[in-house]
């Protein structure tokens, strides 16, 4: 492991108006590691994401992957060099079926050069392919679940439809917006040895999440945001131990009085 | 002959309708543009035709790539437009050019270019434009089941996501713009050779809109409906000249009554019953 950070992200500042989304929040990702961000509600966890992969523009920050500036670089250029991201409202391609919903990640630049085939117009190819990465994903290959219209198909398998989109990319860090909310607790533990299958392959994650127990179970380090600003990073230990967090999640004099203040 | 003129004029318009089909359905650009195509191919072929002496059926193959070329080119800067902001753009460059023709007295002015040749003979006329349009009819329908069809069909439904993916969507709406331009440019120079002149009758919004009302009467979505669209709308509109001036009133009962009645479409609509028939027919 190189000790050059895959992702690193300095003093990234959104403003919407005068709102302040994102103070200043630094953080870095090492290699195969996976970070857990938590905060309350409207911390800033998806905002920042959306920064990062220039979804939204930032208002002023810089963020580098593999040692490369980032900051002004469209999003489609961003997720070409393997920076992927899934959408906390899934974003599925509603009008195809499950594993056509994969044609379109396999047919962008990044997948015919990482891919390793030239996907020369043979359709079956990307089917197959669709199929199999769906399979990796936790799509069962004989039933019909990857021939259903993605507008049928229930949150678990949209989710993990986001998850595979990255994956068809071949991606070398995914920025992951909730993948566990909105799921059942029999999907969450299904989707837990998923991610941790991620890390071990040498994908490092970014996970944005609320379900603090099962991201602890998985997360190397996690990061704390509250009111557009990083609060505390550290272990899980650590960051449940803090007096700050406590603070920030059930709230305290103090912090009641700021917000009677906002 | 002349119900054999109204066959070509159908089909010059099938292809604005094919060509707005795709881009609406398939891509989520909804184009008006469908003037600016038949003025931009047509202008181009008969100025190849006239200046430089080219044959018909070699200026108009050049007007259809150049010319898709030049509107590519035209609706790249409103491309990251989305919906009636588009149409609006779009719809405003027809009448643009119209004006900087009539202003700027360029390419013949009001007067247009007269002088264009015609097809070798009348069956080359007749079938060549019946052709195109199978050809591209077939090729749309094919096309939109291709991968990269399928790419532009994700455009329409999910951009976002598209992005996501490391792929740039102006590119492919580009891609999309550039086919379905050719086939409006192929209809005006075809037009063009047609008539034997070209002028700023090219530009009028009569090939914006028809389109969008045969897309309406025959299927949205369907590509072949259009086409059967045009083969309803047009002749209709010729029948209906008897009726002179009133013209214009019964057409839009007609169209109004399609829209109220058969929403969906023709074809949407006998697909429908067709697979009813044949599931009553196994019962």
């Amino acid at each position: 492991m190189s000790d050059q950070p895959i992702l690193e992200v300095k003093d990234v500042t959104k403003t919407f108006g005068g709102i302040l989304a994102l103070n200043r929040v630094s953080f870095h990702v090492n290699e195969g590691e996976i970070l857990g961000i938590i905060g309350p509600n409207g911390s800033g966890k998806t905002t920042l994401i959306n920064c990062i992969t220039a979804f939204i523009k930032m208002t002023s920050g810089k963020v580098f992957f593999r040692g490369k500036d980032i900051s002004r670089k469209p999003a489609h250029k961003i997720a070409d060099m393997g920076l992927t991201r899934t959408f906390q409202i899934m974003r599925p391609y509603y009008s195809l079926p499950a594993y056509k919903n994969l044609v379109i990640p396999l047919f962008s630049p990044r997948a015919k050069r990482t891919g390793g085939w030239r996907g020369g117009g043979k359709l079956g190819d990307r089917n197959t392919v669709g199929i199999d990465i769906l399979e990796e994903i936790g799509f069962e290959r004989d039933s019909f679940v990857p021939y259903k219209m993605a507008s049928t198909l229930p949150t678990g398998y949209l989710k993990r439809l986001e998850l595979a989109r990255c994956l068809a990319l071949k991606p070398e860090i995914i920025l992951c917006d909730e993948v566990f909310s909105g799921l059942s607790m029999s999907e969450i533990a299904s989707m837990v040895p998923l991610i941790e299958r991620l890390q071990m392959d040498g994908i490092a994650l970014v996970m944005i999440e609320h379900r603090l127990r099962e991201l602890f179970r998985v997360a190397n380090r996690v990061m704390v945001l509250n009111f557009g600003e990083k609060l505390i990073e550290g272990t899980a230990d650590e960051v449940m131990a803090s007096k700050k967090v406590k603070e920030a999640y059930f709230g305290s004099e103090e912090v009641e009085e700021v917000m009677s203040y906002a | 002959m002349y119900w054999q003129r109204v066959i070509s004029i159908v089909c010059i318009y099938a292809l604005l309708a094919v060509s707005f089909d795709l881009l609406a359905h398939f891509v989520g650009l909804v184009s008006l543009g469908g003037a600016l195509f038949i003025g931009v191919g047509g202008y181009l072929s008969a100025i190849m035709n006239t200046s430089f002496g080219f044959p018909p059926l070699l200026a108009i193959p050049i007007a259809t790539i150049a010319g898709a070329g030049i509107c590519t080119l035209l609706l790249l800067p409103c491309l990251p437009l989305r919906g009636v902001y588009f149409a609006i753009v779009s719809l405003m460059y027809p009448l643009a050019m119209c004006r900087v023709i009539e202003a700027l007295d360029i390419l013949g002015g009001t007067d247009g270019i007269m002088g264009v040749d015609s097809f070798p003979n009348r069956w080359v006329e007749q079938y060549f434009v019946i052709l195109m349009v199978l050809l591209f009819l077939f090729g749309v329908r094919r096309l939109v089941n291709l991968d990269l069809g399928l790419v532009l069909r994700a455009v329409k439904d999910n951009d976002q996501a598209v992005r996501a993916s490391g792929m740039s969507i102006t590119f492919y709406k580009a891609v999309a713009v550039f086919i379905s331009s050719a086939m409006g440019c192929l209809g005006g120079a075809c037009l063009v050779h047609i008539y034997m002149w070209s002028g700023m009758s090219l530009f009028a919004l009569d090939f914006s809109i028809l389109p969008i009302a045969a897309t309406v009467i025959g299927g949205a979505g369907t590509i072949v409906g259009p086409v059967l669209g045009c083969l309803i709308l047009v002749p209709v509109s010729e029948l209906l000249r008897e009726f002179g001036t009133l013209r214009i009133v019964f057409y839009s009962v007609i169209l109004v009554a399609f829209i109220v009645f058969r929403s969906e479409g023709i074809m949407v609509y006998g697909q429908r019953k067709y697979h009813q028939i044949e599931r009553w027919v196994k019962v």
